[in-house]
């Protein structure tokens, strides 16, 4: 490599580091006190474009949370501590309607799901009025969304460390060691 | 000697240990470092007044073998001192591991979560099981085993006056020892960052006689009362009808969540918020109005009640003695 291409080489590569720190600079911002749209806005959502008549114009309200990391993180935290996994699981259904598929029964846009954990819905979904705050609302539409491939898979992937076949070893509870623990395993053939 | 806060403050025999391995490992190196100093300020005297008065550099092999021999007793020294604090940290560790010649250990589980802390007393008896939040209660006294837990990312539990630090490592039981031996008021808080408000994730820790702690508990342990006036009955209707009960609990009460930290007895306790606030009617109202104003990214949302739902809701809390 000649002098003249070492520095054409190296001006290259400070021309790469610059834009991957220009890059690095751009951090998403995490909206801890900012105000969502509330109860009005969605529950006037027309669930069905059928209508007599000309249809009025299709009331839209665009989620806030909506490619935000943090909000649907938030949502996917909410989701498994307010029990949405004792019916829909972690998106594959139980007793419940699965939400990784792409079959909505009440809408896939988030108005339609927030309405959905508003308002409640036939055969076991309770109404959450009041007991959401609008943010968390949105913040949970975003995540359901996300399980569904409808937003950024990204920020809160599927892969719970509760599901996991095999966990890590310094995840597993406490045991003391046995003498004879070669015995307890399950036989050769059985093990994944 | 005593400040706010301080290892050397102590107030249980882990502590003390501490303190005392401190001190030892603090005034040894300190004399090592002055008598080192001295040493390299005589040596750079001598050599001045060496030169100022045109001497050769003395070369004599008497000198060399001299020399060498100080280097290696000063070799040797630091060996053996190093060894020393090898052996008296391990000891020191190993007494403050092993459990306190126990009668009768207290067993109390500490779980961190982001970011406020939950403590559940154990007993043999599953009807004395008692869970609190952000408020330690121990007696002077009795050795208590305290089991750490986390719920979500990696804390440290720290009473600087009773231990040193411990982890709080999620999926994993660490387990320590302490003891309170005089009685005290303390706060202490999470020594491990773990996010947006890790400074304000504190607890307040009082170590009082077994009679007042057998007290207290039996306090604890208790329901909580059903609203007598009607603002204080309307108050309820709201804990139990709005945004609360998705995350806290009222023990005898419809909130059962276990999201949030448990309300039974909120009155009851010095501070609000994992010892952000003090405990006052005024600051329980800018609390529930808007968390993210005083601890922004904190898990509890901005709570929209008219004033009229906002007073009948303090009124009820206020009952939760």
């Amino acid at each position: 490599m000649s002098a003249m291409s070492a520095g054409r080489y190296w001006g290259r590569i400070a021309a790469v580091a610059a834009l991957a720190l220009g890059l690095a600079c751009k951090r998403e911002e995490r909206r801890f006190n900012a105000t969502y749209p509330s109860a009005p806005a969605y529950a006037s959502v027309t669930l069905d474009t059928l209508q007599p008549g000309v249809p009025s114009p299709e009331l839209t309200v665009k989620s806030p949370a909506e490619g935000n990391a943090y909000d649907i993180a938030q949502g996917k935290l909410l989701f498994a501590q307010w029990n949405c996994t004792g019916c829909h699981s972690h998106g594959g259904g139980g007793m419940g309607p699965p939400l990784m598929d792409n079959e909505w029964i009440y809408g896939s846009s988030p108005e339609n799901i927030v309405a959905t954990i508003v308002e409640g819905r036939p055969n076991g979904m309770p109404s959450f009025r009041n007991r959401i705050t609008a943010n968390q609302l949105w913040q949970l539409a975003a995540y359901v969304r996300s399980m569904a491939g409808l937003e950024a898979k990204g920020p809160s992937p599927g892969r719970n460390d509760e599901m996991q076949y095999k966990v890590d070893e310094q995840r597993t509870p406490f045991r003391t060691p046995r003498a004879s623990s070669s015995k307890t395993l399950p036989a050769k053939s059985q093990r994944p | 000697m005593t400040w706010a806060g301080s290892i050397f403050d102590t107030a249980g025999s882990p502590a003390e240990r501490i303190a005392r391995l401190a001190w030892f490992l603090i005034i040894v190196s300190a004399v090592t470092y002055l008598l080192v100093l001295a040493a390299t300020g005589i040596a750079m005297r001598r050599a001045r007044v060496r030169r100022t008065q045109g001497e050769l550099a003395d070369t004599r092999p008497e000198t060399g073998k001299r020399l060498t021999r100080n280097v290696a007793i000063a070799t040797t020294l630091t060996t053996l001192i190093l060894l020393v604090y090898v052996s008296a940290t391990a000891l020191t560790g190993k007494a403050i591991a092993w459990p306190l010649n126990a009668q009768q250990p207290l067993t109390i589980e500490v779980t961190g979560h982001q970011w406020w802390w939950q403590f559940r007393y154990r007993d043999s008896l599953p009807s004395n099981w008692l869970t609190t939040s952000n408020e330690l209660h121990i007696p002077v006294g009795r050795p208590v085993r305290v089991i750490l837990l986390s719920n979500d990312v990696i804390h440290s539990f720290w009473i600087p006056e009773l231990h040193g630090k411990q982890d709080l490592i999620p999926g994993h039981r660490n387990t320590m020892w302490i003891k309170a031996d005089r009685p005290g008021v303390w706060k202490a808080r999470c020594a491990e960052f773990c996010g947006h408000q890790h400074a304000k994730m504190a607890f307040d820790v009082v170590a009082e006689s077994p009679a007042q702690f057998a007290q207290w508990y039996v306090r604890q342990l208790a329901s909580a009362l059903p609203p007598t006036d009607s603002s204080a009955k309307h108050g309820y209707d709201v804990f139990v009808q709005r945004t609360c009960i998705m995350c806290h609990s009222i023990n005898g009460t419809e909130a059962g969540s276990n999201v949030g930290p448990e309300l039974t007895h909120i009155a009851s306790r010095p501070s609000l918020a994992a010892g952000s606030l003090p405990n006052t009617r005024v600051n329980l109202t800018r609390w529930i109005l808007n968390p993210q104003l005083i601890k922004p990214g904190v898990r509890m949302p901005p709570n929209a009640l008219s004033p009229a739902d906002m007073t009948a809701l303090l009124d009820y809390l206020e009952t939760l003695k």
